[in-house]
């Protein structure tokens, strides 16, 4: 009878090399003399900027103090912020009564969490959201239910840079959709005009628009006639985005195979249901990356109506900064601002890609 | 379909905020209205700002404040609306406004070639220079090869840029889009020398890291008499800005104030008597209540008072009356007579 052999065992290293976190180190980082070189100039930057901005953002900041005790620090002053915020996100609106643009704005970001959901889409929503315009003009404007009227003038902050945005990109929409489809007309008198509407458009930048409509404009109408400072720069850019959402779409609707026009042809379809049930669908679904980028920029653009003194949220934050109370921590505040828009601008991309997925067919 | 009924309905409201400011007369369009509108600057803090609150403050709006008063007995009647430099004489020349309080400089071109009335100045400015003590400058002649940091397009840059040339200096400008980022710069170390209107350079010193380090210098390179403005065409309108603005000065002179209004009506002085409407006369020149000088000093306050509250000693800015000193203590303010 023979021992069972035990099989020979081999004890090896673990192969710390090959898989693991240094391994992954290895691999990613170290695999090859300027990759490392790379990698170690990069973590010698963080170490001299992070440490830093972290001191200076966290440990030596203060967020809720006057301004005064913000002079005796090293580092950031977010007081500014908690402060000033009354100004900052309403500027103008009448004390006692910001319940009223909050609840406008909260109605406005819940109409738009819930149209989200492509399945919604139908006509209560269409119905939903004229109501809920209706309620939110009312809510800002007053002037009934006992609420005291607040002038258009008087509207500032982020209700205005929400409604400038959100205007601009909704009337800029199907406005430009219309001036695509007017360019690739065959009726001569209609391609001419929009043409040179959008070349003309294109051709100047939207601070001259801005500034056509808020200092010659005025200038041109009949004596004694004003028009709402507000709805003017509203109505610049709208125009001016359009123009661009127009160019956009003309290369969706170019990008069409022409069979996709012949088979609608074949099918009897006239023009407009040949562009609303076949072409449309389809050439706006190609365009969304670019039409997102439009509408970012339009949103981030709406913050130009600074120069025409009108509010918005970027106006009302260098006002308190003008205040010599506050002058020093334009850093902080700007820090604020940039978180805004961020948030706003990655809502608006993420939600993008997401449609972009839901509406790939796959061919 | 449904989406161009919405624009129809969305077009026929945005139609209903087209409206008709005034119809002939400036004043009798202002009191129709019920209301002046009144256009300043929005963004210099003393002058024209709104505080944490929203609410308008600063010597411009407590000019505009006394307009109010004067016409309407109220000081509250009025709405303001903040313009850019650029939009300020456009907007008083399309009717926006009917008044612009809005730190506008007196100038001959101005009032001949744009239409304006510019009336009694309420504050006297000029620009100057600021450097850090270690520098040892005394005087803006010393400043050859300086950098200067200065905002962009305003006459403050071509102000600094003609007197560096009549004093065949050179001048290194730094030039930087805002008021706040441009008093960062210079207590940054980035330029030597600050350069912007008086008033500025007080409130930049008042909120520097260490006020004493810094030093404005004696020399006052231009005037700048800010002045209210009306558009030509309604003099009865411009007398009454004016008198508005005259009135504040008259009644430092006088030794009125908010506080005692009450008891100098009650005054045997008939100057005093005449100027707050107790013998009538002015009122009626004017086409006013006789009480208007009253209602400005009660609800307003003297000039003394508006500029103590707005930029003098005691608040950030921390001006000294100087040039807007009353002409009996050496300053330029100066009232003709109420009667």
């Amino acid at each position: 009878m023979s021992e069972p052999t035990q099989p020979s065992r081999e004890y090896l290293a673990a192969p710390v090399l090959k898989i693991g976190a240094l391994a992954w180190l290895k691999d990613n980082l170290f695999n090859s003399w300027y990759n490392s070189l790379l990698t170690v100039i990069t973590l010698l930057g963080l170490w001299y900027l992070v440490p830093p901005f972290f001191k200076w953002a966290f440990v030596d900041s203060l967020w809720n103090s006057s301004a005064e005790a913000c002079r005796d620090i090293d580092g950031a002053c977010w007081s500014i912020i908690p402060n000033n915020i009354k100004f900052i996100i309403l500027g103008f609106f009448p004390n006692g009564e910001e319940w009223r643009p909050l609840l406008a704005m909260f109605l406005l970001l819940a109409l738009v969490v819930y149209s989200k959901e492509r399945s919604r889409w139908n006509k209560y929503l269409g119905w939903f959201w004229v109501s809920g315009l209706i309620v939110m003009g009312t809510l800002m404007y007053g002037g009934i239910f006992g609420m005291t009227v607040v002038e258009t003038a008087q509207w500032s902050g982020l209700p205005l840079t929400m409604m400038l945005s959100f205007f601009g990109m909704v009337a800029a929409y199907p406005l430009g959709v219309l001036l695509a489809l007017g360019r690739r007309s065959k009726m001569p008198a209609i391609k001419t005009l929009c043409v040179v509407y959008i070349e003309m458009i294109r051709g100047v930048p939207l601070i001259s628009l801005l500034f056509m409509s808020s200092i010659m404009f005025p200038l041109f109408l009949p004596d004694g006639m004003t028009i709402d400072k507000v709805l003017r720069a509203q109505v610049a850019i709208i125009l001016f985005t359009a123009a661009y959402i127009a160019e956009v779409v003309r290369g969706g609707l170019q990008a069409m195979p022409r069979g996709q026009y012949e088979a609608a042809d074949s099918l009897g379809l006239n023009y407009r249901q040949t562009m609303r049930l076949i072409i449309l669908p389809q050439a706006l679904k190609i365009v969304i990356p670019p039409t997102v980028g439009i509408l970012l920029s339009a949103f981030k653009d709406t913050s130009l109506v600074v120069i025409i003194a009108l509010y918005d949220v970027l106006k009302t934050t260098k006002v308190t900064l003008s205040n010599p109370k506050w002058t020093g921590y334009s850093t902080e505040a700007y820090i604020f601002l940039a978180v805004l828009y961020f948030i706003c601008c990655y809502a608006m991309s993420s939600y993008s890609r997401r449609l972009e997925k839901e509406l790939h067919t796959g061919y | 379909m449904k989406f161009v009924k919405l624009m129809a309905i969305l077009l026929s409201l945005s139609l209903l905020t087209v409206t008709f400011a005034h119809a002939g007369k400036d004043l009798d369009a202002v009191k129709k209205k019920g209301y002046i509108q009144a256009g300043v600057n929005g963004g210099v803090f003393g002058f024209g700002m709104p505080d944490e609150k929203g609410v308008w403050k600063g010597l411009d709006v407590d000019t505009a404040r006394a307009v109010a008063a004067a016409i309407f007995g109220d000081a509250s009647k009025v709405k303001f609306t903040p313009l850019t430099a650029q939009q300020r004489f456009t907007a008083l020349q399309s009717g926006e406004i009917d008044v612009l309080t809005r730190n506008a400089t007196r100038t001959l071109s101005r009032e001949t070639q744009l239409g304006l009335n510019f009336v009694t100045v309420n504050y006297y400015d000029g620009q100057g220079f600021m450097v850090p003590k270690k520098l040892g400058v005394k005087s803006a002649k010393e400043l050859n090869g300086a950098t200067v940091c200065v905002l962009p397009g305003t006459t403050t840059e071509q102000n600094a840029a003609d007197y560096f040339r009549t004093n065949n200096m050179k001048m290194n400008p730094v030039v930087i889009e805002s008021t706040s980022e441009l008093a960062k710069t210079f207590f940054a170390g980035r330029c030597d020398v600050l350069t912007s209107d008086a008033s500025q350079l007080a409130g930049t010193r008042a909120v520097a890291p260490n006020p004493k380090d810094y030093a404005i210098l004696p020399e006052i390179i231009s005037k700048e008499p800010l002045a209210p403005a009306v558009r030509h065409g309604d003099d009865q309108f411009r007398d009454i800005v004016d008198f508005s603005v005259l009135a504040m000065i008259n009644a430092e002179e006088l030794g009125i104030t908010s506080a005692n209004v009450d008891d100098m009506a009650k005054s045997k002085d008939p100057i005093i008597q005449r100027f707050l409407g107790v013998v009538p006369g002015n009122g009626a020149a004017l086409g006013l209540d006789e009480n208007w000088a009253y209602n400005i000093v009660k609800q307003v306050g003297n000039y003394g008072e508006i500029f103590e509250r707005n930029v003098g000693v005691n608040t950030t800015l921390g001006i000294e009356r100087g040039l807007n000193a009353l002409w009996t203590n050496g300053g330029l303010m100066y009232s003709p007579p109420f009667k």
